[in-house]
Formats: C-alpha cells, structure tokens, sequence
C-alpha cells in the first residue's frame, strides 16, 4: 500500500481539465474537489454541486439583528424611559423601522462575511487550506482522494495524462499548506 | 440545448386570446357607459386610474427596452419584443388617457361646497374649477391660486401633450431601429438604438415624476410631497414588470418564445423583487417624514387615507405590494418556478391597481362615494382587454419574434444564472 492520499491532475487549460473531469468520470473516478484560479462557467453542474446554504445564514443574522435592536429600542423608549416627541405614541413603530432596516443589514453584512470566512476556513489567523499553490496562479488542478477508492494510481494517472495534464503529483498530504 | 429554434415565426393573434380581449372590451364599454349614467363621479376616477395605469405600463415597457440598449444588456434581447410591443402602443394609451383628462375637466356637476352649490369638474375639481384663482369668484382659494401659474389648464395640457408625445416619438424611434436591424443587419441600428435609449431614459427620467405631479398628485392640489413623483415611477416600474413578465409566461404557454428558459424567469423575478422593495422604501419615506414631521398642510393626504372607509385598503395597499413579493419569491428556487412567479404577478398588478386607487379614490370621490362594484372591476376588466388586444396586434406585427441580428442574441439564448 502505497503512501498516498492525494492524486492532483495539473492542467494549464480550462478546457482540458473539463475534459479530465469528463474522462474520470466516464471511469468512475470520484473526484473529490477541483481548484481553478478563475471561475469556471457551469463547473458546478458538471460536479454536482449543491448550491451554497450561505443565504440561509444571511437569513438568520438578518432576523437576529432586526429583533436585537427593536428589543433595545422597545426596552428604551417604551418601556424603561417613555418620553413625548412630537406628541407621537411612545410605541411609535414607523419611527423604529429605519433603525431595524440598518440593523438587519448591518447583522446580515458582518454575520455573512464571518460565516463565509469560517466555513472556507479563511478566518484571520487559521491556516488556509491549500492542496496546491499554483491552484491559485496558472493551474486548474483535478484532486482524487485515493484512499476512499482501490482504483490503481497508474489507471488514475492515464486518464489525467490523456485528458492533457501537464503534470500529476501524487501526494502523501491533503493540505501543502500546513506545516 | 436547444439550437434549432425557428426565429421566423410569427405571432399570430387569433382564437382564444382575441375572443377573450373582445369580450373584455365589450364588459368594459358597458359598465363605463353604465357608471357614467348612474355614477359619473366615480367612473370618472375610474377611468383616469386605468387610462394612467395603461399608460405607465406601456411607459415601463420603453423603459425597459431603453435601460437594455443603454445598458447593452445581453440576456434580453430574445425577448425584448414583448416590451417593444408595449413601447408601440404608448400613443393609443396616451390619447385615451388625455380624452379622459379632457373629458374629466370639460364635463361638470353640481357639488355643494359650504352651502354652496359650485360647477365643479369631475376630475381635478380642486384646481380646475372655474374661478379658483379670480380674487372676486366665490370660488376664490388663495393656495391654488398660488399655484396658477404651474396648475392652470392650458399649461397643463401643453405640459400632458409634450411629455406623452415625446415618450410615444422616442419611444416609437427605439421600435424601429430595432425592425431596420432585422432587415439590414450591422451594428448601425445597435448604435442607433443605445444613443436613442440614452435620450429616453434622460427624458422620461426627467419629466415622468412631473407627469405623476400633474396626473394624479394635482388631484389633491393644495398637498406636495417631492417623493410623489417616484411613488409614481416606482409604481410605474413594478407594475410594468409584472405585466412583462405575466405576458411571457401566457404567450410561452401558448408556445411562442420557446427559447426563454428558467434564467430569464429569474431575471424577471430579481426584476420585481428588488423594485418592489423600491417601491416600498419610496413609499415608506413619504409616509415617515409626514409622519414624524405632522405638519398640518402635509399630513392632510394621510389624515384623508386615515379614514375608516380607506383605512384597511391603505395597509392593504403596503402588505400585497410589499410582503407578497418579499415573502413569495425571495429564494432563488421560488424565482426559477413560472407558477410562483404567475401568481406574484398577478398580485402585483391587483396590488398595484389598489395603490393607485388608494391614490386617486380619497381625493376625487372622498370617504363617502367611495366603492368597489361594477365600475371598478368592469373598468379593470375592459383595459385590461384593450392591453391585451392592442399589445396581441402590436406584437402580430413583428416580422419576426426574435431581433434577428440583435448583437448579443446568442448570448441571450446561452442565457444562464
């Protein structure tokens, strides 16, 4: 048993790594993620992947912050210290609403850049989690997780050899990255 | 995906669709003529309200054919002869709205103001009643008087005349360009087409919420709200949208337009949901400020909506046009379904035709004639006939149902989002 974990399929070519993608999975190769330094119209189809649950956070910080604020705003001017402006109602809605308006952006805005940046682990401090660097550069790069299947490397290999990669890196670590 | 789509077919207006438009019209010409014979006051405030609605959706389709060519949007161009159907008809629209006008302010009736009985116009009886700015009339009124130089009738036709025969010209020039680059071919007409669509948009930017001033706005004349004018044209635009879209949907399943698929759909849907919530901040600024501020001369024209015969068709107007959409067709899923978006269009036109009753209605027939009968759902329904027979010739005009040399027509086709 060989020491890999990772095959990465190096190409310089969007158009052949579609092809790559098509040729594994024509042999059944699952792939387990692809990295392009630009998107890729339609590669999400291609892959089968689910739509991003982003929105639905953005949802949630949205309503959170709507109701912090109009609880503080509640608590302050109706309950704790009601005071007479412009002989309205102390509970005068229409004035709180461009309040919660902001607050609910506010809450959406940060709720989702912080959601985003945890979930693709691109928090300040965290280590990102890069399986080539040249992924973000010139390389479009096909990544096989080898020990979820027994397909033979050397198979592997073909295939991406084939679909026009110029280079194939068989590595025993998921992430270059870490140190 | 599809590549064989056959862009010579024409539309071909027959059938059930023109039965239905003429049943319609006939419905509407009879409950207009009966309203005018029992109840002319409120007819009359019918007709304004679907003469101007009929004109601001035709408006909207210019409108949305002039923002396409200026912004050379791509994925619009294999249906943008639906809008260019509306852009065709703006001259009927504004003729009939102009007759009602005219016919509004010519013909009077006696209404007993302070023990009094005065002549007044059945539309725009506020200021265009005879005497209103003559120091020695008993009709005398010292603001509208004020106001004589911008409200008075001849500068008010003028004005009505310059802007809807501009919209209908400039209008009617962005159409052509668009029928000469299917004959031709080139990028002259393209050119063309985005220097014309700037000037549009220019214009109609410029005097649209003049145009609302005057229409609607000088009904209650002693009130302003500089905010008026784009509640109108935000109106304006999402009705315009809905009906768009609504008539997409009807001519895609009768067939026609084969190639527009669910991201066109979705463009739409983004389309209306994003100027709904226009709608509704525009709407809401207007009522904050006079809310907050209570000043007696601007909080007149909520104090009028604030009775209880308009008061629930008054929250009613906020929830259908604002939580309807909100709620409907925020997800991406909701706006890729044509059922969903069907039903949200047709909630907005409703939803938009009680905005503008709640515009017009408190000020022309007030608290006490106000209802809701035969006037008001026949009229509706004799429009919207006239709409649909009008934009169903318009459209079975065109050669063809695609702009055939249109310069991102392949783009629009490979649409996708």
């Amino acid at each position: 048993m060989s020491s890999t974990k990772f095959i990465l399929g190096l190409f310089e070519d969007p158009d052949e790594m579609m092809d790559g993608i098509t040729a594994l999975q024509q042999n059944s190769v699952p792939i387990y993620d692809v990295y392009t330094p630009m998107p890729i119209h339609g590669i999400e189809a291609k892959l089968g992947i689910k739509d991003s649950r982003l929105g639905y956070a953005a949802f949630m910080f949205g309503c959170l912050g709507g109701t912090v604020i109009f609880s503080i705003i509640y608590f302050a001017m109706v309950h704790d210290w009601p005071m007479n402006i412009g002989g309205k109602p102390a509970f005068a809605v229409p004035d709180f609403i461009p309040i919660t308006f902001e607050w609910t952006v506010l809450y959406t805005a940060l709720g989702t850049t912080a959601t985003f940046f945890f979930a693709t682990h691109l928090f300040p401090g965290r280590t990102p989690r890069v399986m080539d660097y040249r992924a973000t550069n010139d390389r479009f790069v096909i990544a096989i997780d080898v020990k979820k299947n027994n397909i033979p490397h050397e198979d592997i290999n073909n295939l991406l050899k084939e679909a026009g990669a110029v280079e194939v890196k068989h590595n025993d670590r998921k992430y270059v990255s870490y140190e | 995906m599809k590549t064989h789509n056959n862009f010579d077919d024409q539309f071909v207006f027959e059938g059930r669709a023109k039965t239905w438009s003429l049943i319609a019209i006939v419905i509407g010409v009879i409950s207009i003529i009966a309203g005018l014979f029992f109840n002319a006051d409120r007819e009359f405030s019918n007709l304004l309200l679907m003469a101007y609605y009929l004109t601001c959706v035709c408006c909207a389709g210019a409108v949305f054919c002039a923002i396409q060519y200026a912004a050379q949007a791509g994925w619009s161009a294999s249906m943008i002869r639906i809008p260019q159907a509306f852009a065709k008809i703006i001259p009927y629209a504004s003729l009939i709205l102009l007759i009602v006008i005219a016919a509004g302010i010519h013909f009077t009736h006696n209404v007993i103001v302070n023990d009094r009985v005065v002549a007044q116009p059945y539309l725009y009886a506020q200021w265009a009643t005879a005497g209103m700015s003559d120091v020695h009339s008993p009709n005398y009124d010292s603001t509208v008087a004020g106001k004589a130089g911008f409200l008075n009738i001849p500068f008010f036709f003028i004005r009505l005349i310059v802007f809807l025969g501009l919209y209908s010209l400039l209008a009617g020039m962005l159409v052509r360009y668009s029928e000469n680059e299917d004959e031709i071919g080139g990028m002259v007409n393209y050119k063309k087409s985005f220097n014309i669509a700037c000037v549009f948009l220019l214009v109609f930017g410029m005097t649209d919420p003049v145009f609302g001033f005057d229409a609607i706005m000088s009904l209650e004349a002693r009130w302003y709200s500089t905010m008026f004018g784009w509640y109108n044209l935000a109106a304006l635009w999402v009705s315009g949208l809905a009906v768009i879209t609504l008539t997409i949907i009807l001519l895609r399943e009768k067939g026609y337009f084969s190639w527009l698929n669910e991201n066109h759909m979705h463009n739409m849907g983004l389309f209306m949901f994003a100027f709904s919530i226009f709608w509704t901040y525009i709407w809401f600024a207007q009522f904050l400020l006079n809310y907050y501020a209570n000043l007696p001369e601007e909080v007149v024209y909520f104090y009028k909506r604030w009775e209880p015969e308009f008061k629930p068709w008054f929250w009613l107007n906020i929830v259908i046009n604002f939580m309807a959409p909100f709620l409907i067709i925020m997800s991406r899923d909701a706006k890729r379904k044509t059922k969903v978006l069907k039903v949200v269009c047709i909630i907005l036109i409703l939803g938009h035709w009680l905005d503008y009753y709640v515009m017009i209605m408190p000020e022309t027939v007030g608290p006490n004639g106000r209802g809701f009968s035969y006037e008001e759902v026949g009229t509706f329904i004799g429009f919207a006939g006239l709409f649909a027979y009008m934009v169903s010739t318009a459209l079975s005009k065109f050669k063809s149902l695609v702009p055939k040399n249109h310069p991102f027509l392949e783009e629009s086709l490979h649409h996708h989002v």
